[in-house]
């Protein structure tokens, strides 16, 4: 975020931070040509931003990425759906938030990489086993903001909206939604980045197909470089999703006072 | 009756859904889901042997270990790139660009480095939770009270009681956010490192068992970790509610 005040350095952030980047290619070049870790094991970055541009023109990788990315999407958008409409419910109810409370939080930190076992059971090496794994994770992130959000509507409002006679459907849409919707924002943010991480794992541990599974195959086969260069991918895509869930919290929140507030200032 | 109330709430829903799940296992016999009653007892049989000290303990170890210097890296890391201006704009972008790589794909990567051993392992664990405790430590340390810096710069606070006394304490929120997901990454981690390559461990023996079709015994696990999961979750707790105590006590005075 760029700070106006106190500006006197010579070079702007963005530059700056080119240069970082530039820096750690420079260290990646040199520490495996100088000798000092072998090239097998570690490629010079050279090496792999060139393996990477070929990947860039090769249909396989392609298809790769939308298999992972079609796993991704389907684990997310189940966890979401549920997600929010079992937190709609449960937020809306002082009984239903007091009775789910202990199971929520006695669920809530299994690692999903629990289930991995009986996932395969469950569906063998497919992508449904990537995607059990992918709702289990990103559900509790969007549950979690969602009850939130619910719990924090103004009592005034939501009075004022039942004394001018509008229904519980009304309320919901008028009320409760747009006081939720910044958290869920920012549970889907977070769920976006986990259902990644989850869905990059299922293929390197389960085998179904995708980047992950990819990656676990160069590393088998000892195509280091391609490795190296698959390994960079799923950071670009990591990095998207990011700047991707950023803008689309813009978006849906341009009239919300926390983004509002952003652009005047 | 207040108490009893609560303790309704506390544990009506979960001992609801164990007398579902054993009245749905009453009759049938499933391959899949083992009973409850045989579940707890698989679970004392397999885990309280020598695979305590021979798999659990180890992973524990290794957990732990990878957890403090992930840690302690990133608040030190954090700190000195948050406090300097033109280092924390030199690091931001590479710095975001690690923390979205998924840290699942370095476990092939530190296998071809370093092999399969323990250093590895704990490597695993520790440049998978480094980052949200780093970040989170930049941020919070970038956002320190202006007017709270100037009066200790004032009064000749500065060096290493600066950031005892102001840095560290105005961040600590931010911290304590980023420790509690570097937590669950840590354990993913440590669970993805061992189910990858390797002869020992938790995650290890959980996919053996489900490999040889041990299915009481492979839920036995999945209920180990979720246990781990949940007292690592636990003692996050308790350590955030001594930490922060000052901090949740102003946020009540501001809501209130």
């Amino acid at each position: 975020m760029p700070e106006p005040k106190k500006r006197r350095a010579a070079l702007p952030g963005p530059v700056l931070g080119a240069i970082g980047i530039l820096l750690f290619l420079v260290l990646w070049e040199i520490v495996p040509r100088s000798g000092l870790v072998d090239t097998k094991f570690l490629p010079p970055a050279s090496d792999v931003v060139v393996r990477l541009v070929e990947y860039l023109g090769d249909p396989e990788f392609w298809n790769d990425v939308a298999e992972t990315m079609i796993t991704w999407a389907i684990g997310l958008g189940i966890a979401a759906v549920a997600a929010i409409v079992l937190g709609l419910v449960i937020g809306s109810s002082t009984f239903l938030r007091r009775a789910t409370h202990s199971t929520i939080e006695f669920l809530r930190p299994v690692p999903s990489v629990a289930l991995i076992p009986l996932a395969v059971l469950l569906f063998g090496i497919k992508m449904e086993s990537t995607i059990m794994l992918i709702i289990y994770a990103a559900f509790w992130q969007v549950l979690l903001q969602v009850l939130y959000g619910v719990a924090d509507i103004d009592s005034v409002a939501n009075d004022t909206a039942k004394s001018y006679g509008l229904g519980w459907f009304a309320r919901m849409r008028y009320v409760v939604w747009p006081t939720t919707l910044p958290y869920l924002m920012t549970g889907l943010r977070l769920g976006a980045a986990v259902a990644l991480i989850l869905a990059i794992t299922g293929e390197l541990l389960i085998g179904s197909p995708g980047l992950g599974k990819q990656i676990a195959l160069t590393q088998a086969g000892g195509a280091t470089t391609s490795m190296y260069a698959l390994v960079l991918a799923t950071g670009l895509i990591g990095v998207l999703i990011n700047v991707v869930a950023r803008a689309v919290e813009r978006r849906t929140l341009a009239w919300h006072t926390s983004v509002r507030g952003e652009v005047v200032v | 009756m207040k108490l009893l109330k609560r303790i309704l709430y506390f544990v009506g829903l979960p001992i609801a859904l164990i007398l579902l799940w054993w009245v749905l296992t009453l009759g049938e016999v499933n391959f899949y889901t083992p009973k409850p009653g045989q579940l707890v007892e698989t679970f004392f049989e397999v885990w309280f042997s020598e695979r305590f000290f021979d798999d659990v303990l180890p992973s524990l170890t290794r957990l732990a270990i990878g957890v403090v210097v992930a840690i302690l890296l990133g608040i030190v890391l954090g700190t000195v790139i948050g406090s300097v201006r033109w280092l924390r704009q030199l690091f931001e972008p590479l710095l975001e660009f690690f923390r979205a790589i998924p840290p699942p794909v370095l476990v092939p990567l530190l296998l071809l480095l370093i092999g399969v051993n323990d250093q590895m392992k704990i490597l695993v664990i520790i440049s998978g939770a480094l980052w949200p405790v780093l970040l989170n430590t930049v941020e919070g340390v970038r956002a320190v009270d202006d007017v709270l810096g100037d009066t200790t710069r004032v009064y000749g606070i500065r060096g290493f009681a600066r950031i005892r006394y102001l840095v560290l304490p105005s961040a600590s929120p931010q911290i304590m956010a980023g420790i509690r997901q570097s937590l669950s990454i840590a354990l993913i981690l440590m669970v993805i490192s061992e189910m990858f390559a390797s002869s020992s461990g938790l995650g290890f023996t959980i996919i053996q068992f489900q490999r040889s079709f041990a299915i009481p015994e492979m839920w036995s696990g999945i209920v180990l970790l979720g246990l781990i999961g949940i007292a690592l979750s636990l003692i996050f707790q308790f350590v955030e509610r001594r930490v922060l105590h000052w901090y949740h006590g102003l946020k009540e005075l501001h809501t209130s």
